[in-house]
């Protein structure tokens, strides 16, 4: 043989021989993707079947067994919540609504503010304060909750949407503040000293400087801090105490508990509270990408 | 300061003060966290102390009885009826198999599904829970783990391979392990997010490199690629083993800590003492061990925080 024709097989054997060696790694990185979307999957399926054909078959025999409907988000989002925890499924989709706007905005105007002083401003134990608020990120939230709803009882904020609204803005706080100080800090230190020559005041530079170059980062964490609070349960457990103010997360629990077996409901609620976080991450996924890289991690 | 403001001002007046303290803009957020943080802590610390109630947690002092009571004669903290599964040991499964598990799935995918074809599709499958909540992900779980064959699909495969069907969450051997599985499915999203963005900050010069000079896929890994991605392996590491030791809301809607308190753990003890069996103090100075249990954690993230410069 010569070598002419000894070599244009060989790229072809070494591309078999490759694929062949690659071929458990592509196994194993499917059955990942697989572990990981087929029980959203699993309960997206059993949220369009029937009673009877969710609790009797699985879903993944839905394509042969049949017994769709899209019945059970009727029932879950029918105004009246009739037959479902109170306040119903409606009302408690507004309460979430309700909480989680306000509990967005306020932590990232404050903890905006308290960056920027922290970062370009004269402060005095700025480094011991900054690393407090370090050690808040790790503290377990479980070490403030009774004094805290001692404290909502004695001003009687227990029970109302101001209270909890209040206590995400200050849990959310050292996230939000780690996260916005290392943005702000980002921020060319020429463009901050040329316009404090130029006279601008603080406030000037904070909002015509530091905010529009940040904003990729002050984006990031008000999607974070959303689906956060979003998603949060623990806080309105403790701190709601009124059956018409609970969210959707309270109402999925005692769904759960009331009905543990009826899995056409429970997924049908359970999506309900997952389509607007999924919209948000769908539409904004690049600035919650950056965010969560940026910063370290909440707890 | 900045030759601005030496101009105007004479002595000291409130609004230049205003103007140039960061103080005064930080007040509002160390106000609130001063409130939310550095008080309820010290507060229960001195409520762990006392026997009361959610209404009134210092009822009555009873000095370090609650620790010798959680520490000797709790059924379901350190002790337990169905060993070897007491909340201490159930949050020392999380600490090492929820880490681990977290960050073995989130390198193997940021690291063997960097620039495979699908590679959007699956960091976006294992991404998706990101959005769901622990509540929602609990409904998830069950139904995946639900005892029934012919709907939980865990159970569907088990009987398939001739097992009987098996209660996951309605034991006590199986309980707290499928509660990690749960976990690890909620959290990889985040640390598969973290090591992807480190994995592609190595210089594919020094891959290529070291690929040219005969090293294996393994070895370029080990020796090219991970120590330029320890620092965040670390993070994470960090990050998961303090949300295993906090977490409450997976096992408080999966299971209430049950079957007979055996997949409790730490961060559920102290919710459930305190709102559930309405015994703030009990529950307190679980609160105040479980701070002592991040504290080495706490110490770590402060030694590696800091700020430099100066302020303009």
């Amino acid at each position: 043989m010569t070598t002419g024709t000894n070599q244009t097989p060989l790229p072809v054997i070494e591309r078999l021989i490759r694929v062949t060696r690659k071929g458990p790694v592509h196994v194993l990185l499917g059955l990942v993707g697989l572990l990981w979307l087929l029980p959203s999957i699993g309960l997206l399926v059993t949220s369009f079947r029937t009673r009877s054909a969710s609790s009797q078959s699985g879903w993944w025999t839905a394509a042969w067994e049949g017994g769709w409907t899209l019945d059970n988000y009727d029932t879950i989002l029918s105004s009246s919540g009739e037959g479902l925890p109170p306040p119903g499924f409606a009302k408690a989709l507004w309460n979430t609504v309700i909480i989680t706007v306000p509990s967005t905005i306020l932590p990232v105007i404050v903890a905006s503010l308290a960056a920027y002083g922290l970062v370009w401003m004269n402060f005095r134990f700025r480094n011991t304060i900054y690393l407090g608020i370090v050690a808040m990120l790790v503290i377990p939230l479980q070490v403030t909750w009774v004094p805290v709803l001692k404290l909502f009882n004695t001003l009687d904020l227990t029970g109302s949407f101001n209270g909890l609204i209040l206590a995400h803005t200050a849990y959310g706080l050292p996230f939000a503040v780690f996260l916005l100080v290392r943005g702000f800090s980002e921020v060319p230190r020429s463009l901050i000293e040329a316009a404090r020559i130029d006279g601008a005041s603080h406030i000037q530079t904070f909002r015509k400087i530091v905010l529009p170059l940040a904003m990729p980062v002050i984006i990031s964490l008000t999607i974070f801090q959303f689906v956060w609070v979003w998603n949060d349960l623990m806080n309105a457990l403790i701190f709601v105490q009124d059956v018409n103010k609970f969210p959707l997360t309270i109402s999925i629990r005692n769904l759960l508990g009331q009905y543990g077996n009826e899995w056409h409901l429970l997924a049908a609620g359970a999506f309900v509270s997952m389509v607007v976080p999924l919209i948000v991450f769908l539409s904004l996924q690049r600035f919650y990408v950056r965010g969560l890289t940026a910063g370290a991690v909440k707890g | 300061m900045v030759a601005v403001e030496v101009g105007k001002g004479q002595g000291l007046s409130i609004s230049r003060l205003l103007k140039s303290r960061g103080e005064i803009w930080a007040g509002p957020g160390l106000l609130l966290l001063a409130t939310f943080f550095v008080w309820p802590l010290l507060r229960t610390i001195w409520v762990s102390f006392h026997k009361g109630s959610i209404i009134k947690p210092t009822r009555e002092f009873v000095g370090i009885n609650n620790y010798t009571d959680l520490l000797t004669n709790d059924p379901s903290f350190l002790k337990t009826e169905l060993p070897p599964w007491s909340a201490l040991f159930n949050s020392g499964l999380w600490v090492v198999f929820f880490t681990v598990g977290v960050i073995g799935v989130g390198l193997l995918v940021a690291v063997l599904g960097d620039d495979v074809k699908y590679e959007k599709a699956l960091k976006a499958a294992v991404f998706l829970p990101i959005v769901i909540s622990f509540t929602a992900a609990s409904v998830v779980f069950r139904l995946v783990f639900a005892a029934d064959s012919r709907i939980g699909s865990v159970n569907a495969l088990w009987t398939t391979f001739g097992f009987d069907s098996v209660a996951w969450l309605g034991q006590a051997g199986t309980a707290n392990t499928t509660l990690i599985v749960a976990g690890i499915w909620v959290w990889t999203s985040l640390s598969m997010t973290l090591l992807s963005s480190a994995y592609r900050s190595v210089p594919t010069e020094l891959r290529d490199a070291a690929r040219v000079d005969g090293a294996t896929a393994a070895q370029t890994f080990w020796r090219v690629s991970f120590p330029v991605m320890r620092p965040t392996v670390v993070v994470v590491a960090v990050t998961m083993i303090i949300n295993a030791l906090k977490a409450v809301d997976l096992v408080l809607v999966m299971t209430e800590g049950g079957p007979s308190a055996s997949s409790r753990i730490v961060g559920f003890t102290v919710f459930w003492e305190i709102f559930n069996n309405n015994r703030a103090g009990y529950g307190s100075s679980a609160a105040v061990l479980l701070l002592i249990l991040v504290l080495p954690l706490m110490w770590y993230q402060m030694r590696n925080a800091g700020l430099d410069g100066e302020t303009s």
